[in-house]
């Protein structure tokens, strides 16, 4: 029996030293395997992952059917994050990593700046793959933007967003208000004017419906129309202090004193029911915006929606990049699809099917003339090609996002808790710090 | 806590391990080797045996803790993570003056009472109720589970629809009896009540379980003798069973204590940001250390936060500790 006992013991002993080791092994063994994504198939098929964030419309426009089917060895799978804050957070996660990133990045304008000082060293030199002349295609701050100092371009730029205003012709006519683009762009040609013709509306209006969205979209539109609007060329912080922010600021706060504002968080899903319910008239409008608003909106919306200049008649406000991180193990292929998603051709289907203002200075050329049904055959063509040839070439700063998220809040909290304009801006003020303050 | 207060009269009983045979006693012929061979087997098996738990331990407990306090003493940005510089207790010092971490630990007080309140209470209503023979209870039963088994982000994303300001149900409802719509994202109380009611909804079917197992451990006899000295249902209730559910409720309290303490996915997802709110009015400890690492990507200042909020648990939990065992001593 001892014999017995003992063997067994023994035998145990043995088994859990194995377990140990084989554990120990596990450990080590996954540092050496070769991640498994986008590795080419048998077949010689390369798979290309793209990971963008709200509608850049390459696939919705079929751009990734007709690059396929150009080149049958290529295969492209997109991810795709709604809310741009989100995304960037992941995508900040994952290069840290070092893994999980796609072989094309997307990358908002608002964040540019940050990837070029500060990353410069983890997404590849477009330029040493090709793409400099490409670039060069582009409006000439598009490129520069996304230059590092020693010359190296880490992004190749898609949109841009010159700003414009929709406004519901429908709800304008029941209020008594002129429908007539060129009258309307005359008499909201400034900021002030938009708004006394808000309170003409509102006077009107059905109980409910208000003039626009949210105090955060026009301050967003305005500050927009800035050369410099929170950094300045050096980078240093100018939000504080800078008169521009502070008339944005202004026009916001008396919008919401007014009772202008449908006090609608942007990007919520009470925002994007309001897009049919008629709860806002006007809405401040990048090009990009048009797509959103027919996919909220939908087919009946057709026809209501309508464009005109907007005030100051100029602005950027947003638009982006495509990027190939250092880890993607196809840069080349990459590199092949960016050059042809921002090429002359593609760009101009995009601005036709989703409203995304073209970078490509020949793209711009050539959609002059474009006219869009679903804004009563509004000639966006013409309304943002002279928005975007008005537009500075703008400052962008490494926290621009951050700060733009504080007036948001800050903007936010005046028009729904109350808060006393001068109290939320130091509010926003505090909020910056916390998140810049290393 | 629980255990120990249901058993108050074991103590510090530090029962022997059952010693092994004494082997070399054993006579063995031919020994040579064998003997002290056998003798290390003895004594390294057990160790062999709890090693994968400590082995796991060290890699996902231990050394995520140690490595956190270490973060925390330096200044590192995720964006140049490779890059650390002492900071010594900077960190924690600054966490003192920091507005916004004082704001998030008053929002994790208000909701954690907010939330493990009423959920408690109804916890113990409803195992009351189930308790007693009726219809359909095991389908009662398992219907009190449900909660608990939705994740958390479907839970939280359908209630942050129901509490919308405009076209939100709750408003809705509030109409049609007169009240004004009320803003359950921008303000305070309302937006805090609105997140504590996702935890509520989620957490009250589990406690009531876990209630009415104490309650079946509670002998029926009790209540017969209760029911015929003229006690009613409500006097049984408050004389019987909660007494007899005190090591439960105990429990349920701790647990609660602790999970309202990390609250995270509510918040964070009941409108999808990480600063809880635009006057960051509902963002709890637990998702302020989120925004500082993965929104502003100051790892440093939300590894500190993260030591401060485990300091706070383990200070909770003694604090209840305590509690619980002044309580047994004067009982028992």
């Amino acid at each position: 029996m001892a014999t017995a006992g003992a063997a067994r013991t023994r035998a145990v002993t043995l088994g859990s030293a194995v377990l140990v080791l084989a554990l120990a092994a596990g450990c080590s063994s996954s540092t050496s395997t070769k991640s498994a994504g986008g590795d080419t198939a048998k077949d010689g098929k390369v798979t290309l992952n793209v990971d963008l964030f709200g509608t850049f419309g390459f696939k919705e426009a079929g751009l990734y059917a007709e690059y396929q089917k150009l080149h049958p060895n290529i295969e492209i799978k997109q991810t795709d994050t709604q809310d741009e804050a989100q995304y960037w957070q992941a995508l900040q996660t994952k290069l840290a990593g070092g893994g999980g990133l796609a072989d094309v990045q997307g990358i908002e304008v608002g964040r540019i700046a940050s990837v070029v000082q500060k990353q410069a060293d983890k997404f590849t030199d477009l330029k040493s793959l090709g793409l400099g002349p490409a670039s060069d295609e582009l409006v000439p701050w598009k490129g520069s933007a996304a230059t590092t100092p020693d010359g190296k371009l880490l992004g190749l730029g898609t949109d841009i967003g010159p700003e414009a205003m929709c406004f519901r012709a429908d709800l304008f006519k029941q209020a008594g208000l002129p429908t007539d683009r060129d009258q309307l762009a005359q008499k909201w040609s400034t900021w002030d004017g938009y708004l006394a013709l808000g309170k003409q509306y509102a006077a009107k209006a059905k109980a409910g419906n208000t003039w626009t969205d949210s105090a955060a979209s026009v301050f967003a539109a305005e500050v927009g129309q800035q050369r410099v609007r929170y950094f300045d060329e050096q980078g240093k912080p100018v939000y504080e202090t800078s008169p521009a922010v502070k008339a944005a600021w202004n026009t916001s706060v008396s919008l919401v004193k007014d009772g202008l504002s449908a006090e609608l968080p942007e990007w919520t899903p009470e925002w994007n029911k309001a897009f049919s319910t008629g709860k806002f008239a006007t809405l401040s409008c990048p090009a990009w915006m048009g797509g959103y608003i027919k996919g909220q909106a939908g087919d009946a919306g057709k026809g209501k929606w309508d464009v005109a200049p907007g005030p100051g008649k100029t602005g950027n406000w947003g638009g982006s990049y495509l990027a190939i991180p250092r880890t993607s193990k196809h840069a080349k292929e990459a590199a092949d699809l960016i050059k042809w998603l921002t090429a002359e051709e593609q760009q101009v289907t995009l601005f036709k099917k989703l409203g995304s203002f073209p970078s490509n200075k020949a793209a711009q050329a050539a959609i002059k003339d474009v006219k869009d049904p679903y804004f009563s055959d509004a000639p966006i063509g013409q309304i943002f090609s002279e928005a975007a040839a008005a537009m500075p070439a703008q400052v962008l700063g490494a926290d621009d996002q951050v700060v733009t998220k504080a007036f948001t809040d800050a903007l936010g909290e005046v028009e729904r808790t109350k808060t006393a304009p001068d109290a939320a801006w130091k509010h926003a003020m505090d909020n910056v710090r916390n998140a810049t303050g290393g | 806590m629980a255990l120990s207060t249901s058993a108050p009269n074991r103590g510090p009983d530090p029962a022997p391990p059952p010693s092994p045979a004494p082997a070399p006693a054993r006579p063995r012929p031919a020994a040579g080797l064998r003997a002290p061979l056998f003798r290390w087997d003895q004594k390294a098996a057990p160790y062999a045996f709890v090693a994968p738990f400590f082995a796991f331990f060290a890699a996902f407990g231990l050394f995520p803790l140690l490595y956190t306090a270490y973060v925390s003493l330096h200044r590192v940005e995720l964006q140049t993570s490779d890059r650390m510089e002492w900071l010594g207790l900077r960190n924690y010092t600054r966490l003192i003056e920091d507005p916004f971490f004082w704001n998030a630990l008053r929002n994790t007080f208000t909701i954690g009472v907010l939330s493990t309140v009423p959920q408690l209470l109804m916890a113990l209503g409803l195992a009351h109720l189930l308790n007693y023979r009726l219809r359909g209870r095991t389908f009662f039963r398992v219907a009190m589970l449900m909660p608990y088994a939705t994740s958390v982000a479907a839970a939280t994303l359908v209630f942050a629809q129901l509490f919308g300001r405009d076209y939100g149900l709750i408003n809705w409802l509030l109409g049609t009896v007169g009240i004004s719509p009320v803003d359950w994202q921008a303000n305070t109380v309302a937006s805090q009540i609105g997140v504590s009611t996702v935890v509520t909804w989620r957490w009250t079917g589990y406690n009531a379980l876990i209630y009415l197992a104490g309650m079946q451990s509670i002998p029926g006899e009790l209540y017969e003798s209760a029911a015929m000295d003229g006690a009613s249902r409500w006097q049984q209730f408050l004389h019987v069973t909660v007494p007899g559910l005190r090591p439960t409720i105990l429990f349920t309290v701790v647990v609660s204590t602790i999970g309202a303490t990390q609250l995270f996915g509510e918040p964070l997802l009941y409108e999808g940001s990480a600063a809880g709110g635009v006057s960051h009015q509902y963002q709890t400890l637990g998702l302020y250390m989120y925004e500082q690492g993965w929104g502003f990507f100051h790892l440093g200042r939300a590894a500190a936060i993260a030591w401060v909020m485990f300091l706070l648990i383990v200070v909770l939990v003694a604090v209840n500790a305590a509690i619980a065992r002044r309580r047994s001593r004067t009982e028992g």
